[in-house]
């Protein structure tokens, strides 16, 4: 057996799964993006563009996803950064373990479960009879936009702690010590060496956390009440109630366009600022 | 594998669960007992040869799967029939007519016996997705003693198709503490109150039919509509109400019960279950209209356990397992035998059997609204808006 051969065969597995699981319905959705819907639901084969010419009917589905993912993104970032950074660089070894066991323990329950421990905690017997018990009346959280941001900064903060905290636990803590004997203050290390090498990190983080965020739909579903739509909401409804495929394979095609461009342009955002100020800490 | 493995019977675990979930017992008794500490539950249902074996001769297989409504039959019917069959129930619950059909035409559902409401059924037939009934392998099926109103859609072409289940309506639930004892009685005041005293305390379905149905009544039209000026009113009503409204959900429930919301769009049996536990939820018919359906049991075309699917439905016809039925999940059968054995408050309750003159102006769900595109963007754009 040839170098060559034995290449082949290890990627066999890996490329046919590739090519079943992803290429092929893949393609299969761009092409019903072109048909039509049947009458009575399904697809008849076509070739148009009134589905993408339809597309402005959820440009607000739109509007809301790239809104609320680059918010959740954020947000978690703010909360999860200060965590991770405990975790690596603060934290009593001993408890380290046991603190990073505490932080994936929500993930062992599934996440229609969590969310639904949030509608009771929103809800108006929840964290909104406390605020009335202590004065501030009328408070409503549930069903809400907050109340979505809320359930999503939850759901997806463990997937932005741990490559934050790999990244910080890697890194080389002379760093931090020399930086301090040439005299640099705190946050200067902070600001010149710990952050620019956790950028990897961070960049990894984020977009976990926003790719699955442009294609959530559970958890506006719970705790918006269903008045927040998304545009995973838009499909679901389009594939499982009115039955109209041609448009929502447009939707769905449109969803993953935008889903790359934003990322591409992510990345190079991202290179960009890692290599500047990979050169600042460098000189 | 033989049957010697050492595991609960299903009606024992069930007890034992109840017990646990009243805190009678210990989780970890609660998982001794069961055994599902060892998962062996888990496995008595997933492994062939660790379920009952069939009671009697007539082989129908391990399995039938039903597809069905949340909260619409008695699990203990099911345990029965699998101690006499052998073949264990496998239950999938739906939330609407759409998406079960969305589901058939995507194909290999692997269901064997469904639950399609009313209006749907002339689609099903079109769309090849629904086998014919033999009512020589259903015995139990005694078709004049059924209400025609509840059992005519079983039916298309003079050839049957479904057998019916049950019947109901769709009104609203009002928390009638919050309205100083006063129950409404209109779908006009439905969404007048939900823009004004109810605000951030209304909810509205998921769901085309029923919510666009009762927009369109308040303008008193017809709840099927699919003119387009009449939809063009409905939208512009949902639009104007929907920063008011609580939310747009099927499962209104749990708002209900815990007091965020006041007032909702809601199936009779949801209505009795809501007024039987606390008084002050009324549940009222729309005096301009709204929905009374009637839902039936089916057999999807290419069912993997045709036999297990005509035993089961033949079973579930049986009046004395279908009386059953109804005092679990309260809502009313066109079945006169089944009536029959009904006890008196059950025929008695206004919820469940409303006076004529307000099931009148009621109207069943048409098939154009389960296909019709306007209805459906409308929908969707109420949603997003």
């Amino acid at each position: 057996m040839t170098q060559r051969t034995r290449n082949w065969l290890l990627l066999a597995p890996a490329g046919t799964w590739f090519l079943v699981m992803l290429i092929v319905p893949l393609s299969v959705v761009f092409i019903f993006s072109f048909g039509e819907r049947a009458p009575s639901g399904g697809v008849v084969p076509a070739f148009t563009f009134e589905q993408y010419a339809n597309l402005p009917a959820r440009w607000t589905a739109f509007k809301n996803t790239m809104t609320l993912a680059p918010v959740g993104t954020l947000s978690a970032l703010v909360i999860a950064y200060p965590l991770a950074y405990f975790l690596a660089i603060k934290a009593n070894p001993k408890w380290k373990t046991i603190l990073l066991v505490l932080v994936i323990v929500p993930f062992w329950t599934s996440i229609l479960i969590r969310s639904y421990a949030w509608i009771f905690l929103l809800g108006g017997r929840g964290i909104p009879a406390l605020l009335d018990f202590v004065g501030i009346e009328g408070v409503r959280l549930i069903n809400t936009p907050f109340a979505v941001l809320v359930g999503i900064i939850y759901g997806y903060l463990p997937l932005m702690v741990f490559p934050i905290f790999v990244s910080l636990d890697k890194l080389d803590k002379r760093l931090l010590e020399a930086s301090s004997d040439l005299g640099a203050k705190p946050w200067r290390t902070f600001v010149q060496i710990t952050l620019p090498l956790s950028i990897p990190g961070i960049a990894t983080g984020c977009m976990l956390v926003f790719i699955l965020l442009m294609g959530e739909y559970l958890i506006p579903a719970l705790l918006g009440g269903g008045k927040v739509f998304f545009v995973g909401n838009a499909l679901v409804d389009l594939f499982l109630q009115s039955r109209n495929w041609a448009y929502g394979s447009a939707v769905a095609v449109t969803l993953v366009v935008v889903m790359l461009i934003t990322v591409t342009v992510y990345m190079r955002l991202i290179s960009r600022l890692g290599a500047s100020r990979e050169d600042v800490s460098i000189m | 594998m033989t049957k010697q493995i050492d595991h609960i019977s299903k009606k024992k675990f069930m007890e034992e669960l109840e017990r646990y979930r009243k805190g009678s017992v210990t989780r970890r008794h609660f998982l001794n007992v069961t055994g599902l500490g060892a998962a062996a539950t888990v496995l008595g249902a997933a492994v062939p040869g660790l379920r009952p074996s069939p009671a009697f001769a007539g082989d129908i297989g391990d399995r039938v799967i039903l597809a069905t409504w949340p909260n619409y039959h008695d699990p203990a019917n099911f345990e029965a029939f699998t101690e006499a069959t052998g073949a264990h129930v496998q239950v999938n619950v739906f939330g609407s007519n759409e998406e079960m059909l969305a589901k058939l035409q995507a194909g290999a559902t692997g269901w064997d016996v469904y639950v399609p409401t009313n209006y749907t059924i002339t689609t099903y037939v079109e769309e090849g997705l629904i086998e014919p009934l033999d009512t020589s392998k259903l015995p139990n099926y005694d078709g004049s003693a059924f209400d025609a109103r509840y059992a005519e859609a079983g039916s298309v072409d003079g050839r049957l198709y479904a057998v019916p289940k049950n019947w109901g309506s769709t009104g609203m639930a009002v928390n009638t503490a919050h309205n100083d004892g006063k129950p409404i009685a209109s779908w006009k005041e439905f969404f007048d109150i939900a823009r004004d005293k109810f605000t951030d305390r209304a909810m509205v379905h998921d769901y085309q039919l029923t919510t666009i149905g009762s927009a369109l009544n308040y303008y008193g039209y017809s709840f099927n509509s699919v003119d387009e000026a009449e939809l063009a009113d409905a939208e512009k009503l949902l639009i104007d109400v929907k920063p008011h409204l609580f939310a747009i959900t099927s499962d209104y429930q749990p708002a209900m019960r815990n007091g965020d919301a006041w007032l909702t769009i809601c199936w009779s049996g949801d209505g009795k279950q809501l007024n039987t536990d606390m008084p002050e939820i009324h549940y009222v018919l729309g005096r301009e209209g709204g929905e009374i359906w009637s839902d039936y049991y089916a057999i999807p075309k290419g069912a993997p356990h045709m036999d297990a699917a005509y035993a089961l439905i033949n079973y579930l016809l049986d009046p004395t397992v279908n009386t059953k039925e109804v005092l679990a999940h309260g809502y009313p059968t066109a079945d006169a035998n089944t009536y029959a054995m009904l006890p008196d408050e059950l025929k008695n309750d206004p919820i469940l059997f409303p006076a004529q003159e307000l099931l009148t102006p009621l109207e069943f769900g048409a098939a154009a609204t389960l296909t019709d595109p306007n209805r459906a963007e409308l929908m969707a754009r109420f949603k997003s808006a």
